[in-house]
């Protein structure tokens, strides 16, 4: 366990060496002048010459890269170029809203995804099954924007019980949780659905039916937890859909995050603020799909004792 | 994967049946087990009935979609304006019938793009493996690092807003998934009998990928470019209603919709019908992928 | 007089599908007696191991179907229990062991769980008194440190092993008929004969009967009293195994002992019976045997031989033999 452990550790270390790369190169692939464009369209040369030597462009490339690094490290992000403020502060209280959020949505949509695809592998060909297919298949073809405008239409503009947007109290965490878990629970019902469809071909499942246990115990003895391995990898892999699925629903709910924070700063040429999610959605994409391995290595015998 | 026992049983059975099945012509085998599909039959039909819209909307229309009319604006559907009409007095059902078009070239080009680009990949990575495959697949795995949309949102902040630019963005998403998905079906081909003595017998690499290995892998080619369609159109949809994609005031589903977020209270119908178009389009690509999945390989999971 | 355990009366096991139905086994009668091992030998495709699953009601999640017949066990008839009267047999009066040891264990949980779940579910005792149990069925199937395999996880055994746990769990309930279908064919030689040595010693210290599916007569001559040979779903041959070896009747069943590899017999090359087992479409009028049948003549061809005995316990389905004993 400690082996595999390390193992994935150390694996994560060239991807996040990448990333760092791709986000550090960000600034240099936006066509045209950097400097300029920061400086603004406006600026003289003296402003554009002291711009560029205020963000480190006139340095030789892999020494920009190192400065970049070492600020990382530092906790320094740079600076807003709309607020003025330290790009770590503008993030800092946007982080909190969106973790949340995410961390409800993927909550709900594994419960009812889970659901959902055990009633569907059990029933299998009945109506339950096709019942539970088709709202899969629904959820996972409804644009997430639509959705969000649909339930606020409902739950806020007609029946005024949530609030239509912003951040004042837990309610405001409902619509734009169910909305941004919906594709997730929908992806994770199918999943779930063959996974569990594929235990129950096995060999193993046969040879508890030759001891006599009836049907439904061997789902719950011994197939829900084999069928649950696959899943659990594949949930992590649907936390990126979260992720980037967050920047639609904040921007729907005027929700005070990270997402819209994104469009904001894309809309302004916000570029330090752009650089710093990127790095940061990327990153925590990483680091939670490195939770899941560990799980997977738990969950599995095989790995958990070698 | 292991081999179902269902289908064990049903070899020790019928010892010939798979080479019966071999036997029969492959597109008839297909269209036996497809024909069964029929939520796949029916969102087959949608799709054709997709595709005539897109070519002939401009003419059908029963509106200049572009036209603005001062007089009607806001309106609730009604005899003359079956979805209603905008801000601007447009009408929205020939808005959506218009822009059937964006969404569906949207969609496929950038498909199309991603898929020949990433299925080259798979190709040399599968067949040719050592370096070059290490170095293909770690950048599918750093492209896979930029969670979801994410990597498309962040391709548009350095090229820009703007539809071509979302098709670029979508494209550059989708490459390293037919990768994955060819290199994988290359290995398994590649090790097969057949390819085997092919090279015994002498055939050029390029040959043997082009003539033995290519053919192998079309049927999840095919597969996953129908289920990328539905999500691509959604992506782009996506980012259009985040204003990165289609600008007002063209008639693109998602900015459509987005131009509606401001009626939500007085005229729903703006939101609800572009929305609408967008996901009975998405929903149809889905249950036609599903249908081809089941009927073509069995083996590709959601 | 032995009495009879298990009586199979015409059993009828069709696999239905959209095109065709497929007599999977057809018209398939027999018994086993108290103590006694039975061997049921033929190719793959022949209907054997349908016939195990269809004694243990097992099919449900193929598209097999038991259409008709009796299987008498204990004097009553397997058919007519309900699905839960049918769970109180499985696994308790008769169990069954499978021919993949390397995936007939759930690789997620322990051993000792897996040996114990079943002796609680039949035998009704307490975890301490299954784990008890669990811990003298390992031993009795030979696995060294029984103790520690109680908590080990299957992929730590190798297939052998594994065999033996499938053996221990399988005689946890003292079943009264062990079905093994196919129990060696996935191990290696040397310890195929292990665990064939063990099934006979568990054979004679116990009066469980044994119903052995295989397509190797060897391990017909090592294991059974009697044996059937089916061919394309049906019955083509019943004898003791004596009786068998020494005086085969129906081409088959030559055909398959002359492919049996014999030490210090020095032929050129093995012979093996040419061509295949008939597809459900091109199933023949008349003997079933009859396009491979190096014996084969005109009423072959036409007429559907039936199983006749040519002497005492010894029967088969054959013209040749019939005219042999009209002569």
């Amino acid at each position: 366990m400690l082996q595999y452990l390390l193992r994935r550790l150390l694996g994560m270390i060239p991807i996040l060496f990448i990333v760092t790369i791709i986000v550090f190169l960000f600034v240099h692939l936006i066509p045209g002048d950097a400097a300029r464009l920061v400086a603004g369209p406006d600026a003289n040369k003296e402003t554009i010459e002291l711009v560029r030597k205020d963000l480190g462009l006139d340095k030789p490339i892999h020494e920009q890269y190192f400065t970049f690094i070492g600020n990382l490290l530092k906790g320094d992000l740079g600076t807003s170029l709309k607020t003025h403020k330290p790009v770590f502060d503008e993030l800092a209280g946007r982080f909190i809203p969106t973790f949340w959020l995410t961390f409800w949505s993927m909550l709900w949509a594994c419960i009812v995804g889970i659901l959902i695809g055990i009633v569907s592998a059990v029933k299998r060909n009945k109506w339950q099954d096709y019942t539970g297919m088709l709202i899969a298949v629904v959820g996972i073809s409804i644009p997430s924007f639509w959705l969000g405008l649909l339930l606020m239409q409902l739950f806020s503009v007609k029946l005024g019980w949530l609030p239509t947007g912003g951040l004042e109290d837990w309610r405001g965490y409902i619509l734009p949780s169910i909305t941004l878990g919906t594709g997730v629970a929908a992806i994770i019902a199918r999943f779930s659905r063959s996974s569990l469809m594929d235990v129950l071909k096995e060999d193993y499942i046969r040879t508890g039916r030759a001891k006599g246990f009836a049907e439904n115990s061997l789902v719950k003895r011994h197939a829900i937890k084999n069928a649950m391995i696959p899943v659990i990898t594949m949930t992590g892999l649907q936390f990126g859909f979260l992720l980037g699925g967050s920047v639609v629903t904040e921007t729907v709910f005027s929700f005070p995050g990270l997402g819209r924070l994104l469009i904001d700063a894309i809309a302004t040429r916000d570029y330090p603020i752009i650089q710093a999610e990127i790095l940061l959605f990327s990153v925590e994409f990483i680091l939670i799909n490195l939770v899941v391995d560990l799980m997977y290595g738990f969950l599995n015998p095989q790995i958990r004792y070698s | 994967m292991q081999k179902t026992k269902e289908l064990e049983i049903m070899e020790e059975v019928l010892p010939q049946s798979y080479e019966k099945t071999v036997g029969k012509s492959p597109a008839k085998e297909f269209w036996k087990k497809f024909k069964k599909q029929k939520l796949a039959l029916i969102a087959g039909v949608f799709i054709i009935f997709l595709i005539v819209i897109s070519i002939i909307g401009p003419f059908i229309a029963p509106f200049d979609f572009a036209k603005a009319d001062y007089k009607q604006t806001l309106q609730g559907p009604s005899w003359d304006h079956w979805a209603g009409t905008d801000a601007f007095g447009r009408d929205i059902f020939s808005r959506i019938i218009v822009g059937t078009k964006i969404s569906l070239l949207v969609g496929f080009i950038s498909v199309f793009a991603g898929a020949v680009i990433g299925t080259i990949l798979g190709l040399i990575s599968g067949f040719y493996g050592k370096w070059i495959d290490s170095i293909i697949m770690r950048f599918c795995d750093v492209l896979f690092a930029f969670p979801g949309i994410l990597l498309e949102i962040g391709i548009i902040a350095i090229l820009g807003p703007g539809l071509e630019n979302v098709v670029v963005a979508v494209a550059i998403f989708t490459i390293p998934m037919f990768a994955r998905i060819v290199r994988s079906n290359t290995l398994m081909l590649k090790s097969s009998l057949y390819v085997e003595a092919t090279k015994s017998l002498g055939a050029k690499n390029f040959r043997i990928i082009w003539r033995h290995i290519f053919p192998g892998a079309i049927s999840s080619i095919i597969v996953y470019f129908t289920m990328r369609l539905g999500t691509s159109i959604l992506t782009a949809a996506s980012l259009s209603f985040l204003g990165l994609g289609a600008q007002p005031p063209s008639p693109e589903w998602g900015a459509m919709l987005s131009a509606g977020r401001d009626y939500l209270g007085s005229a729903p119908h703006i939101t609800i019908f572009p929305g609408m178009a967008i996901m009975l389009t998405v929903l149809a690509f889905n249950l036609f992928g599903d249908g081809l999945r089941d009927a073509l390989d069995p083996k590709i999971k959601d | 007089m032995v009495s009879k355990l298990l009586e199979v009366t015409d059993l009828e096991t069709h696999f239905i599908s959209d095109d065709a139905t497929v007599k999977a086994v057809d018209n398939v009668s027999f018994y086993i007696n108290n103590a006694e091992t039975l061997g049921i030998v033929g190719e793959s495709g022949c209907g054997k191991s349908v016939t195990s699953l269809s004694i243990m009601r097992l099919l449900k999640n193929t598209p097999g179907k038991i259409v008709g017949g009796e299987i008498t066990f204990l004097d009553q008839n397997l058919l007519n229990l309900s699905e839960k009267e049918m769970r109180a047999v499985r696994g308790n009066q008769i169990a069954m062991i499978f021919q993949e040891p390397m995936t007939s264990l759930n690789p997620v949980y322990k051993i000792g769980r897996q040996i114990e779940e079943g002796i609680r579910l039949h035998l009704k005792l307490d975890k301490a008194a299954a784990k008890a149990r669990a811990l003298e069925m390992l031993e009795l199937v030979g696995i060294p440190r029984a103790k520690d395999i109680l908590n080990e996880y299957p992929y730590q055994l190798s297939g052998g092993m594994r065999q033996r746990v499938m053996i221990a769990m399988a005689m946890s309930c003292v079943p009264k008929l062990l079905i093994a279908d196919e129990p060696t064919t996935a191990l290696d030689v040397t310890i195929q004969a292990q665990i064939l040595d063990l099934m006979r010693d568990l054979r004679k210290n116990s009066d469980t009967s044994i119903l052995m599916i295989t397509h190797d007569l060897g391990v017909v001559a090592e294991m059974c009293d009697r044996v059937i040979v089916m061919y394309a779903g049906q019955i083509v041959e019943e004898a003791s195994v004596l009786e068998l070896f020494e005086n085969p009747q129906h081409p088959y069943t030559k055909g398959l002992i002359n492919s049996i590899p014999k030490l210090g017999n020095y032929t050129e090359r093995l012979d093996s019976i040419p061509g295949n087992v008939p597809t459900p479409e091109n199933m023949p009028t008349g003997c079933r045997f009859a396009p491979r049948c190096s014996f084969v003549m005109k009423q072959c061809l036409s007429e559907a031989p039936m199983l006749k005995g040519v002497q005492e316990n010894h029967s088969c389905r054959c013209w040749l033999s019939e005219v042999e004993k009209n002569d």
